[in-house]
C-alpha cells in the first residue's frame, strides 16, 4: 500500500534511560550492508505454486463471466468473459514473473517495491476469482455488485479504524473498538425505535460510543490501568450488558424498542450512472458519504493542522509535548472521546443501515478487524481506509461465493477475512511502526 | 532581563531535592550551576521551567513575582530550556519540532510550516547552525539535535536559556562549538544558565558559579578558581582529581578480538572489522562519542548481538557463538552500560541481584532450588566489602542511590578468578565519592592480573583508567594510542580524524 504514513521504517534504537541515541551510529557516511528479507520471495513463491497447482492445472473447462452493468443502467458495458483455463495460465505467468523479480531483487539486497507486491496481489485475486467463479454452479458474477458490497461491508470497519487511529495516534491503545461499535449499534436501535428518527438514533449511537471510550480514557489515562486490559474488559462488559438487555427487555418489546427506522439510500443523479464507479461510490446512505468525509478530514487534520501535530506529538513523545506547553492528558482525553464518537457512528451502521434490528453480539469481531486495519494501514487514515476495503472485499467474497455454490467449503470461505488479516498484518507490509508512546500512560513527575 | 530565585525548596515526600536555594541570573551573563549528579540542579531548573511546583519560595522576573503552572507559561515569560535528554519528537522534522506548541497557522488551524522554516533558516544563518528544517530529527547527529533544541528556544524569543548538562553527549569538538554558540548568545544579551559537573567547561564559559550539594547552595565561586577547589566545594571534601596508579605489570595477551563485525537489524554496520588484544594486568579503554559502536562491541563479546562475525578469543577459546551464560561461566565479568535496564532487576532485593548470574550454582543454589540463607550471607559479605550503603540486603535494589546500585553490579561481577573484566560506562550517573571507589576496584582487578576492557564516553574517566586507549568512530577503531595521549589528540580521533602518526599498534593490528 503506497499511502503509508510519512515515516521511514528505520527501527527505533533500544531506548535506555541514559541515552536514546545509544544504538545508532552518530553521523554521516552511513555504513550499511543489505539485509535480505527472504520471507517476501518465499511467500510469493508459495502463492505462485498455489496458483499453478490449483487455479491453472485444476482449472474448470467453463468460462467465468463477470457482469459489469445491469441491463437497466444508463450506460451498459459488455460483460467480461474469461475462459478459466487460459486466463489462469496467463495470470500464473504474471505471478511467476513477479516472484522471479522478487527473488532477483532480494538476492541483490534490494527491497521488493510496494507496487510489485500490489501487482502480485491483484493478479492472485483475479486468478482466484476466475477459478472459483468458473468452478461454481453459476458461472456468472456481478462484479460491480461484488465491489459495491465490499464497500458497504467495509463501512463499520472504516469507522472503527478511524476511531482506533484517533486514539492510538494520541498514545492510547484502543482495543475497545468492538465494544464502542456494539454499544453504538444497541443504543441506535433503541433510541431510533423509540423516537422513530434515524437522526436521534445516530446521535444516541455517538453518545454510546463516547460513553464507552470515556471509560477507556478514565481508566487508562487517569488511573493508569493497562490499556489492553481495560479495552478487553470493556468489550466483554458491553457484550454482556447489551446481550442481557436484549434478552430481558428488547426481545419482548421488539416493536417499540428494536425496530429502528433506516437511513435511505441517496442516489446522486448523474454521478451514480457512471459505470462501475457510480453504483459503488454514489449510491450510499448519508452514513456512507459521511464516512468518506471523516476519512478525508482525519487525514488532513492529522497531517496538516496544528491539532494533528499536537495529537501526534503526544502519541510519540508526550514529555516533549509537555515541555512546549501542550496539555498531554487533555489532548489524549479529547482524542479518545472523539474516536468513541466516530466508532459510535460505525455502530449505528449496523442497526440503522445494514440490519433492521439489533441482535446479540451483532458486531461479530469487526472491531478487531478494524484494529488490524489500523496497523495494516500504518496508523494513516487513508491507509486504514484501503485496508478496511480489502477486509470488506474478503468478507463479501465469502457471501457471494456461498450464493454461487462454489466447490470450496463455506467454513473455509468464512475464514477468508481473518486469514487475509493475519497475512496482511504479519508480514506483507513490512515492519509497521506505530506511535512510540501508544500504551504508555503519561505521568508528570 | 533579570531572574531571581528566592528560597526555593522542593520536596518529594520527605526528601528535599532543593532546600532554600537563592540564585540570580542576569542578561548577558553565563551563570553556572555546578554540582554532582543528584545534587538537585535539574530539579531546580524544572521548578524554574514550570515542570515542578516549588514547595516554598518564589521566582522573580525583573523584580516581579511569577508563578508558572507549566512550561508553556515559562516559555511565554521568555525562559527556554535545552533538556539533558532532548525533548524532540524523533519522527518529526526539524520544522515540525520547532513549530510544536507555538505553531504558525492559517485559517482553521491549518499549519503554516513555511513560516517556521523561514525562522529556522534565519536563526541558523545568524549562529552558523547549518540545520536543514526538513530533516527528520532521528536521522540527525546528537550535536545537531541539540542545536534544534536551542533553535526551539530562540524561536520563542527566550531571553533566559537553561542548558541542562549540554555537553554530556558531545565530542570535545562539538563541545567547543557549543561553548562558542553560548558566547554569541551572551553577547546578544541572553542570560544563560549552564548546568554541568565538568570543571573544565565550567571554568571556560562561566561568569558566575553557584555550587549545589545535596539540594543546597554551598557556595559561589569565581571562574578563575582552582579546579581542585571547585571539586572540593562540589563534593564536600578534598578530592584527588588525578591519582597516580602503579605501572601495569603486563602478562600475556590472553584476550584477543579479531575482525569483529556486528550488523544491526536493518543492516547498519555497527562494529566494523575491529581487532585488538588485551594483556593480563592491562586496562584497554575504548573512548568515543556515544553511539559509535562501543556498546555493540561489548555486547558482541558477551554473546548479546545475534549478527556478529569474526573471532573473540579468551585463553585461546572462541567465545563468539557461545551463549551468554557459557561466556559468564568461562570467567567473564560484565558491567553493562545501563544498570537500570540491563544490570539490575529493580524490584528484586539487593541479595537477589547479587546472585543474578550465579543463582543456580553453589553457594547460591542448585539447578532446582535457591538457598536464601546462603544468598543473604554472600550478599552481606559483598555489601560490606564494596561499602554499599543500604539499610539491608532485603530491600529492593531500586531504593538505592545510583552510585550504590552501581556498586551492587560491580560487586556481583568482580568475583574471584575472573579471566576477563568488561565494564561499560562504569561510573555513569555516579557521585564523585563512589567514582573514586569504583575506579580503585577496577585498577585493583587489573593489578590482580586480569585483562580489563573499559568503555566510557567520559574522556576524564578514560584517561584516568587506561593503559592504552582505543578510539572508536562509526564502528571502527580509528587508532589505539598510549594511555597518556593528549586530550586534543583523543578529541580529533573521536571526531574520526586519523593522525598521520600511529604508534604501538595500528588500527587493525
Amino acid at each position: 500500500m503506497s499511502t503509508a504514513a510519512p515515516q521511514p521504517v528505520t527501527p527505533r534504537p533500544a531506548v535506555s534511560g541514559a541515552d536514546r541515541t545509544a544504538v545508532r551510529p552518530a553521523a554521516a557516511e552511513p555504513q550499511t550492508v543489505a539485509v535480505r528479507n527472504w520471507s517476501v520471495p518465499i511467500l510469493l513463491s508459495v502463492f505462485t505454486l498455489v496458483s499453478l497447482l490449483v487455479f491453472s492445472l485444476n482449472a474448470p473447462a467453463e468460462t467465468a463471466t463477470f457482469r459489469i452493468s445491469n441491463p437497466s443502467d444508463a450506460v451498459v458495458l459488455p460483460d467480461l468473459a474469461a475462459p478459466a483455463g487460459p486466463t489462469a495460465w496467463v495470470l500464473t505467468a504474471v505471478l511467476a514473473a513477479a516472484t522471479a523479480a522478487a527473488w532477483l531483487l532480494t538476492v541483490r539486497g534490494r527491497r521488493v517495491p510496494g507496487w510489485l507486491a500490489g501487482l502480485f496481489a491483484l493478479a492472485f485475486v483475479a486468478a482466484f476469482l476466475v477459478w472459483v467463479v468458473g468452478s461454481a454452479d453459476n458461472t456468472t458474477v456481478f462484479l460491480t455488485g461484488l465491489i459495491a458490497g465490499s464497500f458497504t461491508l467495509a463501512v463499520p470497519l472504516i469507522f472503527g479504524s478511524m476511531a482506533g487511529i484517533l486514539s492510538e495516534r494520541s498514545g492510547v491503545v484502543n482495543i475497545a473498538i468492538e465494544g464502542q461499535l456494539l454499544a453504538g449499534a444497541f443504543l441506535a436501535a433503541v433510541v431510533g425505535s423509540q423516537t422513530g428518527s434515524v437522526w436521534a438514533g445516530l446521535i444516541a449511537a455517538v453518545v454510546a460510543g463516547v460513553l464507552v471510550s470515556w471509560l477507556l480514557a478514565v481508566f487508562s489515562i487517569t488511573y493508569l490501568v493497562n490499556q489492553v486490559i481495560v479495552g478487553v474488559v470493556l468489550n466483554v462488559l458491553v457484550a454482556g450488558l447489551t446481550s442481557f438487555l436484549f434478552s430481558t427487555v428488547l426481545s419482548d418489546n421488539s416493536s417499540t424498542l428494536n425496530s429502528p427506522p433506516r437511513f435511505p439510500q441517496i442516489r446522486i443523479p448523474g454521478l451514480a450512472d457512471i459505470p462501475v464507479i457510480g453504483p459503488i461510490l454514489f449510491d450510499q446512505t448519508i452514513l456512507g458519504y459521511g464516512m468518506y468525509l471523516i476519512v478525508g478530514l482525519l487525514w488532513f487534520g492529522l497531517f496538516r493542522t496544528r491539532w494533528g501535530l499536537r495529537v501526534r506529538a503526544v502519541g510519540e513523545h508526550p514529555k516533549a509535548a509537555d515541555t512546549v506547553g501542550i496539555a498531554v492528558n487533555r489532548t489524549r482525553y479529547l482524542s479518545v472521546l472523539l474516536g468513541g464518537a466516530v466508532a459510535g457512528m460505525g455502530g449505528a451502521f449496523f442497526t440503522l443501515v445494514s440490519a433492521s434490528s439489533f441482535s446479540k453480539e451483532m458486531t461479530a469481531g469487526q472491531g478487531f478487524i478494524a484494529l488490524a486495519a489500523v496497523i495494516f494501514g500504518r496508523w494513516n487514515p487513508i491507509g486504514a481506509f484501503f485496508a478496511a476495503l480489502l477486509f470488506g472485499f474478503a468478507t463479501n467474497m465469502q457471501y457471494v461465493l456461498a450464493i454461487l455454490g462454489t466447490p470450496v467449503p463455506s467454513q473455509f470461505m468464512a475464514m477468508l477475512p481473518y486469514l487475509v488479516t493475519v497475512f496482511a498484518v504479519a508480514g506483507l507490509v513490512g515492519r509497521s511502526r506505530g506511535p512510540a508512546a501508544a500504551g504508555v500512560p503519561y505521568v508528570k513527575e | 532581563m533579570k531572574l531571581e530565585l528566592r528560597g526555593i525548596t522542593k520536596r518529594f515526600g520527605s526528601f528535599a531535592a532543593n532546600e532554600d536555594v537563592h540564585l540570580t541570573v542576569e542578561s548577558g551573563r553565563v551563570h553556572t550551576l555546578l554540582g554532582e549528579n543528584g545534587a538537585g540542579k535539574s530539579t531546580l531548573m524544572n521548578v524554574l521551567f514550570g515542570l515542578y511546583e516549588p514547595t516554598e519560595g518564589e521566582i522573580l522576573l525583573d523584580g516581579r513575582s511569577v508563578r508558572f503552572s507549566g512550561p508553556g507559561e515559562a516559555m511565554r515569560a521568555g525562559i527556554g530550556m535545552v533538556h539533558q535528554h532532548f525533548m524532540l519528537v524523533p519522527v518529526f522534522t526539524v520544522a515540525e519540532n520547532v513549530a510544536l506548541g507555538d505553531e504558525h497557522t492559517r485559517a482553521a488551524g491549518i499549519l503554516d510550516l513555511e513560516a517556521t522554516r523561514r525562522r529556522i533558516r534565519e536563526i541558523s544563518d545568524q549562529y552558523g547552525f547549518h540545520v536543514d528544517p526538513d530533516a527528520v530529527v532521528e536521522d540527525l547527529p546528537v550535536g545537531v539535535q541539540q542545536r534544534v533544541e536551542i533553535i526551539k528556544a530562540l524561536v520563542r524569543d527566550a531571553r533566559i536559556l537553561i542548558l541542562d548538562e549540554p555537553t554530556a553527549v558531545l565530542t570535545p569538538q562539538e563541545t567547543d562549538e557549543l561553548l562558542e554558540i553560548i558566547r554569541q548568545l551572551r553577547a546578544d544579551g541572553t542570560a544563560v544558565v549552564f548546568i554541568s559537573h565538568k570543571l573544565r567547561e565550567v571554568k571556560a564559559i562561566s561568569d558566575d558559579i553557584t555550587v549545589l550539594r545535596r539540594g543546597r547552595v554551598v557556595g559561589t565561586a569565581d571562574p578563575t578558581a582552582d579546579a581542585a577547589e571547585l571539586a572540593a566545594l562540589m563534593v564536600g571534601r578534598d578530592v584527588v582529581l588525578h591519582r597516580a596508579k602503579a605501572e601495569p605489570r603486563l602478562g600475556e595477551e590472553t584476550f584477543r578480538v579479531e575482525h569483529l563485525t556486528v550488523v544491526g537489524p536493518t543492516g547498519q554496520v555497527l562494529v566494523n572489522d575491529v581487532s585488538f588484544g588485551i594483556r593480563q594486568g592491562e586496562v584497554l579503554a575504548v573512548a568515543g562519542v556515544q553511539g559509535n559502536g562501543q556498546t555493540e562491541l561489548t555486547e558482541a563479546i558477551m554473546g548479546l548481538q545475534p549478527k556478529a562475525t569474526g573471532s573473540v578469543r579468551l585463553d585461546g577459546e572462541e567465545l563468539l557463538g557461545r551463549s551468554t551464560r557459557r561466556i559468564i561461566r568461562t570467567g567473564v565479568g560484565y558491567v553493562p552500560e545501563d544498570r537500570s535496564t540491563d544490570g539490575l532487576v529493580g524490584s528484586f532485593s539487593v541479595a537477589e541481584n547479587m546472585v543474578l548470574n550465579r543463582f543456580d550454582t553453589a553457594p547460591a543454589g542448585t539447578a532446582v532450588q535457591l538457598r536464601p540463607r546462603a544468598i543473604r550471607e554472600l550478599a552481606e559479605r559483598r555489601v560490606a566489602e564494596f561499602d554499599v550503603r543500604t539499610q539491608g540486603v532485603d530491600l529492593p535494589v531500586s531504593s538505592l542511590s545510583g552510585g550504590n546500585q552501581q556498586k551492587v553490579v560491580m560487586a556481583r561481577e568482580l568475583v574471584d578468578g575472573l579471566r576477563l573484566f568488561i565494564a561499560s560506562q562504569p561510573t555513569r550517573g555516579v557521585d564523585v565519592g563512589s567514582i573514586e571507589f569504583l575506579h580503585d576496584r577496577i585498577i585493583a582487578e587489573r593489578d590482580a592480573g586480569t585483562p580489563v576492557l573499559i568503555v566510557s564516553t567520559e574522556l576524564d574517566e578514560v584517561m584516568e583508567l587506561a593503559d592504552r586507549i582505543a578510539v572508536m568512530y562509526h564502528g571502527r577503531i580509528v587508532d589505539i594510542v598510549p594511555g597518556d595521549a593528549s586530550r586534543d589528540r583523543l578529541g580529533l580521533l573521536m571526531a574520526g580524524q586519523t593522525a598521520g602518526d600511529t604508534d604501538q599498534e595500528g588500527p587493525r593490528a
